[in-house]
């Protein structure tokens, strides 16, 4: 390292001691931890809006044809924009931004040991191109014809004729909101790949850079050589909406099959791209709170680095039914098994870890326990639908929709909720309250479960997707009671959201102060003062001595030892 | 406006940080023209009669603009040698030169596309045509784009600042030219 730490720094920080207005200190900064905040917020916001969406159309699944309090009746149309919208928001508009440029943003500085990323005004940039995107999202549920109804893929012809899905202006909003988001993320995919890589601590060898942070390097890796072809796609998709040309178009030579290849070739590392840091955060949370050192660290990369390239070899087992030949299937099929090995090896890693731990059952904890589960729960589930005899019959049922909700809910939510709670002393100093947090988690473990689990059934029995008003198919109305009961069960997993509100914010401001390391754990973003201030690390950037998890290390008094002690 | 953390300072993977965002850049775009130039090539091997339509096209302007391109390139890597010892006037005139390709480039192409329009080739006549727009406008897109940060960067070196931009800017015309090279192949040469 040819840098000298203490003096470089003091230059650092004269330029940065003058006052700065509200405006250009959180609306304008460049530091990275307030443009994590800025993504965290605006991904919360985005998530009670999605989480809204998901509560109308619910609503109208459960009692058709009734008024929704908050939305009114919901049509058909409204219910295709709906369930279109949720989807989308939920992925791109709340995982995304959540767990990789929130949670990236924040902790790849603090746990490499720098001062910021290597491009602040670039990482600035990034956050008001994807702040743009989600506008831009919204307002096409403001423009004549309504906002797009066709689902979160897009599948042409329905997104690419307007005849068909009847909303010229919202499908094609629609299409240039998801590719603006795209750009924003490229943007900052490429801040933290360059970032980890090129600005760790004086030190840190590649083997000692904290889990999290690789997880979140290789999924901005894995979304940067998947996103390519679909945002070609996407350009291709505005063209067919608005030149007229015929890419997608069966009639004039084009191929609708080509968008599906294009887009889940894309879609599916994408499942990985928000799995990847969610897990990360969980390996972080159940080392701390097993005080033990994480269990083969480097099984974990290599499963990573697996999943990865598999990851690219999978996105046809989304056409089984779409038509493509049979024999691409049966390779498609063996790929798609094939992935949930390594995935099973994190998990057997994980559960290796906790077994003979010191357990401490914090509410962080307490939900990277419920990841385990839940994951462990939708990842089984998927084998029957990568299984290409099989998905023949389960295709666009809801037993797919209860796959996914439990392969997304652990990760987007459960797993988000872990590293917020994980994190919380470091981002505000304070405390999080701790009886609230448990009240929290169980209020929406359970309804979690109590909601998505029936759906297994519905699906097996035969219930279709994308269906508004099962009352017209006598075969799937007699099961209205199982309906009634997932909708209650949101409305209780909604209702409790307000407890983490309140003891969010109310934490905040009122929280016990936290000091810098209230958990004892090992990472660099511990010996930061909570919260950090500009530059992270005013006693000068620190040096990294040994790896992240050296947890009751039988030599030492004390049962954790921090990477930046010297021996 | 903040100062330059000292994040952008340090080179733990062995090389400088600027670059390595370039080479990241890059590798983000070579997936998006995969997915053009991709889609492009099974569509073409599904249907024998774009060849008629491809026949169209005009070998020789592409031709034409293949070497346009490929000598802006050159001009490009002597202005990276200039550049490394350290004379950003040269450097900047012969990014000046680079930036005349890219112009000359441009031109031939408004005026390779206005022929083709006028004689009926347009963006909707049939799938092939679509493929050629698409595809020859991203990278048209790339062209203009690049020509406008080498105009940039090449104003800073005359001055002296931030040479060490000239090879960044270098690295993203060769990816440019590089895509061009896949290009002009699959849409002019072959018939």
């Amino acid at each position: 390292m040819a840098e000298s730490i203490p003096a470089s720094h003091g230059d650092h920080e004269v330029g940065h001691h003058e006052e700065q207005g509200f405006v250009s200190k959180y609306l304008l900064s460049t530091d990275h931890k307030v443009i994590a905040m800025q993504y965290m917020f605006t991904g919360m916001a985005m998530a009670v809006i999605g989480g809204f969406f998901a509560y109308a159309f619910r609503m109208q699944l459960a009692f058709p044809g009734m008024d929704v309090p908050g939305w009114g009746l919901v049509t058909p149309n409204d219910y295709n924009a709906l369930v279109t919208n949720h989807g989308a928001i939920m992925i791109f508009w709340v995982a995304m931004p959540v767990l990789i440029a929130a949670f990236g943003n924040y902790l790849i500085p603090l746990m490499v040991g720098c001062d910021d990323m290597v491009f602040p005004r670039l990482n600035r940039l990034s956050y008001q191109i994807f702040l743009l995107s989600a506008i831009v999202l919204m307002a096409s549920f403001f423009v004549y014809g309504g906002a797009f109804g066709g689902a979160w893929t897009m599948y042409p012809p329905l997104s690419a004729k307007a005849e068909y899905s009847l909303t010229q202006l919202g499908s094609t909003i629609f299409v240039l909101a998801v590719a603006l988001e795209f750009v924003a993320f490229l943007m900052g995919g490429i801040n933290f790949i360059t970032t980890a890589m090129n600005s760790r601590a004086p030190g840190m060898k590649l083997y000692d850079v904290p889990m999290v942070v690789w997880m979140i390097v290789v999924a901005s890796i894995l979304f940067m050589a998947s996103v390519g072809p679909l945002i070609a796609g996407a350009i291709m998709l505005l063209f067919d909406q608005n030149l007229g040309t015929a890419f997608f178009d069966p009639d004039r030579a084009g191929d609708p099959i080509l968008w599906q290849h294009l887009f889940w070739f894309f879609g599916h590392p994408e499942v990985y791209v928000v799995l990847l840091p969610a897990t990360g955060i969980v390996a972080e949370v159940i080392t701390t709170f097993s005080r033990k050192k994480l269990l083969a660290y480097r099984t974990i990369l290599y499963t990573v680095f697996g999943t990865g390239v598999l990851s690219f070899t999978v996105w046809a087992h989304h056409q089984f039914v779409a038509g493509i030949d049979p024999r691409m299937a049966h390779v498609f099929t063996v790929t798609t098994l094939l992935i949930s090995v390594p995935i099973a090896e994190m998990m057997f890693v994980y559960i290796g870890t906790l077994y003979g731990g010191s357990i401490q059952y914090t509410t962080p904890m307490l939900w990277a326990l419920g990841f385990l589960v839940t994951f462990l729960i939708g990842g089984v589930t998927g084998i029957f639908l990568g299984a290409s005899g099989a998905d023949i019959y389960f295709h666009d049922t809801y037993f797919v929709l209860a796959h996914f909700h439990y392969t997304f809910f652990p990760i987007a939510i459960i797993g988000t909720f872990a590293g917020v709670t994980y994190w919380f002393p470091k981002m505000f100093g304070r405390m999080m309250n701790e009886t609230l947090g448990k009240i929290h988690f169980w209020g929406t473990f359970i309804p979690f479960n109590a909601i998505f689990l029936p759906l297994f059934y519905l699906g097996v029995a035969g219930q279709h997707r994308r269906i508004y008003d099962y009352s017209a198919f006598p075969e799937l109305a007699q099961y209205q009671d199982i309906r009634v009961f997932a909708t209650s069960a949101l409305l209780v997993m909604l209702a409790f959201q307000v407890v983490f509100l309140w003891n969010f914010f109310h934490s905040m401001f009122r929280g016990e102060k936290a000091g810098a390391n209230p958990w004892k754990a090992n990472s660099l973003e511990w010996a930061a003062p909570s919260p950090p201030p500009h530059g992270n690390f005013p006693d000068g950037l620190p040096e990294c001595h040994r790896g992240p998890y050296e947890f009751s290390h039988p030599d030492r008094e004390e049962d954790y030892w921090p990477q930046n002690q010297p021996a | 406006m903040s100062a330059r953390p000292i994040a952008n300072t340090r080179t733990a993977a062995g090389m400088p940080t600027g670059k390595l965002a370039v080479w990241w850049l890059i590798a983000s775009e070579i997936v998006i023209f995969g997915g053009v130039l991709g889609s492009y090539i099974m569509h073409r091997l599904a249907h024998d009669d774009w060849a008629v339509q491809a026949a169209y096209t005009n070998t020789w302007i592409g031709a034409f603009n293949t070497l346009v391109l490929l000598t802006s390139s050159l001009s490009a890597v002597l202005a990276h040698q200039a550049a490394e010892s350290g004379d950003g006037k040269k450097a900047a005139r012969l990014l000046y030169a680079t930036c005349a390709g890219a112009v000359t480039f441009m031109i031939v192409k408004a005026f390779e596309w206005t022929t083709e329009i006028t004689h009926g080739f347009t963006i909707t006549s049939s799938t092939f045509w679509s493929f050629y727009y698409t595809a020859a406008g991203i990278h048209a897109a790339h062209v203009l784009v690049g020509a406008i940060i080498m105009l940039i960067v090449a104003s800073a070196a005359k001055k002296g600042r931030d040479l060490h931009h000239v090879e960044l800017i270098g690295l993203y015309w060769h990816f440019v030219d590089v895509v061009w090279i896949f290009l002009f192949p699959l849409l002019y040469i072959a018939k």
